[in-house]
């Protein structure tokens, strides 16, 4: 088997999470299948990324250069597509982020490479691919057979490869790209970062997230009285922000906050894969739902399946009495 | 401006008990309610509020059995002007790159300035098909919009990141996006509307009518199966006043109210 590429992702001069765990993914199967792990990054002034992963790779191939210093799905696209078909290593694994998203199924589609996106584990035998995924909201998963071929290219769920300490000896190798200038066709302007609100979610020790199952607006003053009265603050999932419910700045999630409270309380919450990235770091997790396979139950440390607006009045009240 | 905005018919799984079926590589859907999938009314939405602005038609294609023309009228009755339904049930199951591949054998003749897509459908989850079928139709596209609108004939467009961070790009059109929910606040079909589309004509294509007879597979799917549980969750049960009693109980022990 030839090599394991992994692309590092990073922004605004720091590399991100999903990297670390890309590394440890693609150590962990170069350790199986007596492979190397190559970390490719694209990036401008990139020292200080190229210091951060060393001794993680077996080899850091390095493209400096100012068209880099942004994601940019076509210029990483052009970059990289040259680059895999020079070197045609078995494996290319990019991070299921917003970044991965936007590059993975064009760049595969380009150099005709089976891919499949949102992988949570990997299988390689016989030079037969395998990946398990998550289908319909995260209740069932899936066993997915790549179509048989000397490379293929996944997207990796953050969280699944936990990132590890290593000691590698790892070669350096600089490399000029074809790409020079950005393409007319697709410019990066700015990042707009998110206004803060009232409420700062990440500095509660109790926070009571609301999700699709509180129904109306109506009954979040339910909640809101309820957080209160354990001195909690009211976070919710994406589609109370969709419905504009509650501000951005309160949905919890990747891509929203990412708390670690000492207590959650998920009320109607199904528990998302892009949900539970937000929360699952605080230290105790209670899910009340009435769907008793809500996958948000896989996450609690302490279910209620019942109707929360039954729960939630008679929990207020047997709190109050403690 | 010509918009083609692709949707697909999904099964409601998020509030419902889902069940694998005797082939194990399926769910039962009898007892299912199906809808158009979530972030595509979102695309649809983006699409009639740039027709409301700029003119022009938006057609709405989806691949689907018989049922997808429920949802292609829906979209009808919302603006959009043409619904086209690939017929699902002239192939053997098909990947998401194989529905992407057929897709644009359709599309491709279209005229189109836009192509909008959800960013992912909440059944089969891949998050791939709109970008697929923006680099077999070799044009730009950007994933995960989360505001868009058109100046002199470039996209300015927000893309969603980690985190709460947005990218503002500028692209120029045509060019295909997917969409992110929350973009815009879709709007209901009235009654009358809904009545007026069930008149009008939904253009069918069949496998044979299509230029490409074989459209290669990326992937199988062998077997689902329900995830194991990673964290055996304690479950408090009773009345809601036992189980509330017992969770207060819990509270006060672990001192966390």
């Amino acid at each position: 088997m030839s090599e394991i590429y992994i692309l590092i992702e990073h922004r605004q001069n720091e590399i991100r999470d999903i990297s670390y765990e890309l590394l440890a993914c693609g150590r962990k199967l170069a350790e199986e299948h007596n492979s190397t792990v190559t970390a490719v990054i694209l990036g401008y002034n990139t020292e200080k990324i190229v210091e951060k992963i060393e001794s993680q790779a077996h080899k850091i191939m390095v493209f400096d250069n100012e068209v880099f210093k942004e994601f940019n799905a076509e210029t990483y696209q052009i970059a990289l597509a040259d680059l895999i078909q020079k070197n045609n290593p078995f494996l290319f694994l990019i991070g299921h982020t917003a970044f991965g998203m936007d590059l993975c199924p064009a760049l595969a589609t380009q150099l005709n490479i089976p891919f499949t996106t949102d992988c949570l584990d990997v299988e390689i035998s016989e030079n037969k691919l395998r990946v398990v995924r998550h289908m319909f909201d995260g209740k069932l998963a899936a066993k997915v057979l790549l179509r048989e071929n000397p490379s293929y290219m996944l997207t990796i769920r953050a969280g699944c490869f936990p990132a590890a300490e290593s000691n590698l000896k790892t070669e350096i190798e600089k490399l000029d790209s074809l790409v020079s200038e950005t393409p007319d066709y697709r410019k990066f302007l700015e990042y707009i970062e998110a206004v803060a609100g009232d409420v700062d979610i990440t500095k509660s020790d109790i926070v009571v997230g609301i999700g699709r199952g509180i129904k109306e607006q109506d009954n979040l003053a339910m909640i809101e009285e309820f957080a209160a009265s354990i001195g909690g603050v009211v976070a919710c999932s994406r589609p109370i922000v969709d419905a504009d419910w509650l501000p951005k700045d309160r949905q919890v999630g990747s891509s929203g906050k990412v708390i670690k409270p000492k207590l959650y309380i998920a009320i109607g919450i199904s528990g998302a894969f892009q949900h539970v990235a937000g929360m699952k770091g605080a230290e105790t997790i209670v899910a009340i739902n009435k769907d008793a396979n809500a996958p948000i139950f896989h996450e609690a440390d302490y279910g209620i399946i019942d109707d929360l607006f039954k729960v939630i009045p008679v929990l207020k009240e047997k709190i109050a009495e403690l | 401006m010509d918009i083609i905005v692709c949707i697909k018919r999904v099964p409601q799984t998020s509030e419902a008990e889902v069940k694998i079926d005797s082939t194990g590589k399926d769910i039962v859907k009898d007892r299912l309610t199906f809808d158009t999938n979530e972030s595509d009314t979102y695309a649809l939405e983006q699409a009639v509020l740039m027709k409301e602005k700029f003119g022009g038609e938006i057609t709405v294609i989806s691949l689907g059995e018989e049922d997808a023309e429920d949802t292609l009228r829906i979209a009808l009755a919302k603006g959009a002007d043409n619904a086209i339904r690939i017929k699902a049930e002239d192939f053997d199951e098909l990947d998401a790159f194989q529905t992407s591949q057929i897709l644009k054998t359709v599309i491709k003749d279209l005229s189109y300035d836009i192509i909008f897509a959800g960013c992912i459908a909440t059944d089969d989850a891949y998050s791939q098909i709109g970008v697929t079928l923006a680099e077999l139709l070799e044009i730009p596209h950007a994933a995960l919009v989360i505001d868009f609108d058109v100046n002199e004939n470039r996209a300015d467009v927000h893309r969603e990141l980690e985190g709460g961070l947005i990218e503002h790009l500028d692209i120029s059109l045509p060019a295909l996006f997917t969409i992110q929910t929350g973009i815009n606040e879709p709007r209901y079909a009235s009654l009358i509307a809904i009545r007026r589309a069930a008149k009008k004509e939904i253009q069918i294509i069949g496998k044979d009518e299509l230029q490409q007879s074989e459209f290669i597979s990326n992937s199988v799917l062998e077997e689902l199966y329900v995830p194991p549980i990673s964290k055996q969750v304690e479950l408090l049960d009773g009345t809601a006043a036992e189980s509330s009693s017992k969770l207060a109980g819990i509270f006060k022990e672990k001192g966390l109210v």
